[in-house]
């Protein structure tokens, strides 16, 4: 009773394993399933790092046994490149706009925008702010962060490709910023 | 900060939910979202030898009318209390309370049966379960058992649940037509737990008068309070500046609240006096406007 198997889908791939009842779903994905992509900061369910969908849907892989995932869709930050291995919108985003430092928020993020943006194509600041409010991030302090998904937004609308003039990240004004 | 080891249980019944656990008794835990316990068995806060999986259980994953009360089976996810029309239309402070709990992702996964049996003070679905005076059916072998809030929750994190019972069901009361409601809470960021929130029902007469009044905190007492002397006192009046001030201060008196990190006593106790203050007006105002049900 304390070993199960477990068979998932993950990033479109089925996988099946037998493991310990009490291994975290965050734990067999990185360790059994070697994507480290996931990341774990806090293992209770408050900084949102270990973001991953499950059939669609953001949910904390620290809260979830490996075994209660028995039978679900997972995807994960991995799954997000394009087939030609480029970045994909919203993570090019994030680079243009400079939405990541020490990237370690990064993948949560990205995985946490990703089924936001499928409820809601065109949000407002407020809600896109309402929308991250479950990930932490101890560097960008979030204003690139908003700004990525805003860029995100605006070149899905248009469909213009991201080589198009980038966000509204205002490097001259961050280089000229005084702190006293 | 890895759970120990226990023995995972899968049961296919309600029924053979209710054998487990007469045969384990202390010795199981129950495990629905696991929002709240996994937290809990990640820390080794608990340390249960077996614990019983009751997120797919058949059967009690329902939001039904039924005579003058929704009933929401357990197993519901915050998410789909969030978006149900029927709880819109039916009990529509739930679903603005909803929005309060946890995030997204919290949302996602945790349920109504664990918000409730979880007992803390300071959660939103307590409160208004309590301003609405609406009940928690409980299941053993034995038989079933409707509680009260009362009846159901009696300090920190501790109900009258016993460890062969299992939560099947709650009972919201469908809310009249002609009242209007408002849910308010001051927390640190959104999605952490309330310093303090406030949950209030109420209905005026053609002459703005109160005519029903339903009024529960949270997050300033052991368990969410009802706070029936000031229900009283509102009756037969109209809501002008001096009795929402009176209203503050009759709050304030019936709350002990805890001092710790995020807030002192003093600060609780006056910002729930504000709250209520606050709901009140809101409510009053949106009453007047005959927004009622649906803002
Ligand atoms: C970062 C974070 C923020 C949060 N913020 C909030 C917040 O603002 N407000 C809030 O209210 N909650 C908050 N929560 C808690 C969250 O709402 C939980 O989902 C909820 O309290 C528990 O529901 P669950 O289904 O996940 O229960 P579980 O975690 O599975 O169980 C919780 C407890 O209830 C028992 N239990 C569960 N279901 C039943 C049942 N049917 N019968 C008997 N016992 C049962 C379990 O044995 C356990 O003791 C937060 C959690 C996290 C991690
Ligand atoms: S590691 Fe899961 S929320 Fe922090
Ligand atoms: S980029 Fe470093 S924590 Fe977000």
């Amino acid at each position: 009773m304390n070993k199960r198997i477990v068979a998932l889908t993950i990033n479109g791939v089925d996988v099946q394993r037998k493991v310990a009842s009490r291994m975290l779903l965050t734990d067999f994905i990185r360790d059994e399933l070697k994507l480290t992509g996931t990341n774990v900061g806090c293992e209770h369910g408050v900084c949102g790092a270990c973001t991953i969908l499950l059939n669609g849907e953001s949910v904390r892989s620290c809260l979830m046994l490996a075994v209660q995932a028995d039978g679900y869709e997972i995807e994960t930050v991995e799954s997000l490149q394009n087939d030609n291995g480029t970045l994909n919108t919203l993570q090019q985003s994030f680079k243009d706009c400079h939405g990541l430092q020490c990237g370690f928020c990064t993948p949560g993020f990205l995985m946490t925008v990703t089924s936001f943006l499928k409820e809601n194509e065109d949000p407002t600041e407020e809600e896109i702010r309402e929308a991250i409010s479950g990930n932490l991030c101890r560097c960008t302090g979030y204003a690139n962060i908003v700004k990525s998904v805003q860029r995100t937004v605006q070149s899905q609308r248009t469909s213009k490709s991201l080589t198009e003039p980038v966000c509204h990240t205002d490097h001259k004004q961050n280089e000229t910023v005084q702190i006293s | 900060m890895k759970p120990a080891v226990f023995n995972y249980i899968r049961p296919e019944s309600v029924e053979e939910t209710l054998q487990l656990l007469s045969d384990y008794g202390d010795d199981a835990k129950i495990l629905s979202g696991g929002q709240s316990l996994i937290p809990v068995l990640n820390m080794r806060l608990s340390t249960p030898k077996y614990l019983i999986d009751i997120g797919r259980l058949e059967g009690l994953n329902y939001i039904r009318e039924e005579g003058d009360h929704l009933s929401v089976g357990a197993l519901v996810k915050h998410k789909d209390i969030e978006s149900s029309p029927l709880v819109k239309e039916l009990c529509p402070i739930l679903g603005e309370a909803i929005r309060w709990v946890g995030t997204t992702q919290i949302r996602n996964r945790g349920t109504i049966g664990g918000s409730i049996a979880h007992g803390d003070p300071s959660a939103e679905l307590p409160c208004v379960l309590a301003a609405l005076r609406g009940e928690i059916v409980v299941a053993s072998l034995e038989g079933e058992d409707v509680l009260s809030p009362e009846e159901f929750f009696l300090t920190y994190m501790l109900t009258s649940m016993q460890p062969d019972q299992v939560i099947k069901e709650i009972r919201f009361p469908i809310m009249s037509k002609k009242s209007a409601f408002s849910f308010v809470e001051v927390a640190r960021t959104h999605g952490d737990f309330a310093l303090a929130e406030a949950a209030v029902i109420l209905e005026t007469d053609e002459t703005e008068t109160v005519i029903k009044a339903q009024i529960a905190v949270g997050g300033v007492n052991p368990t969410p309070t009802v706070l029936e002397e000031v229900e009283d006192h509102i009756m037969g009046k109209k809501l002008t500046d001096e009795l929402l001030t009176e209203v503050r201060r009759m709050t304030e008196g019936n709350v002990d609240p805890e001092s710790d990190l995020h807030g002192t006593a003093e600060y609780r106790r006056e910002l729930v006096g504000v709250l209520v203050q606050r709901a009140l007006k809101t409510a009053g105002e949106r009453v007047k406007k005959g927004a009622g049900r649906h803002e």
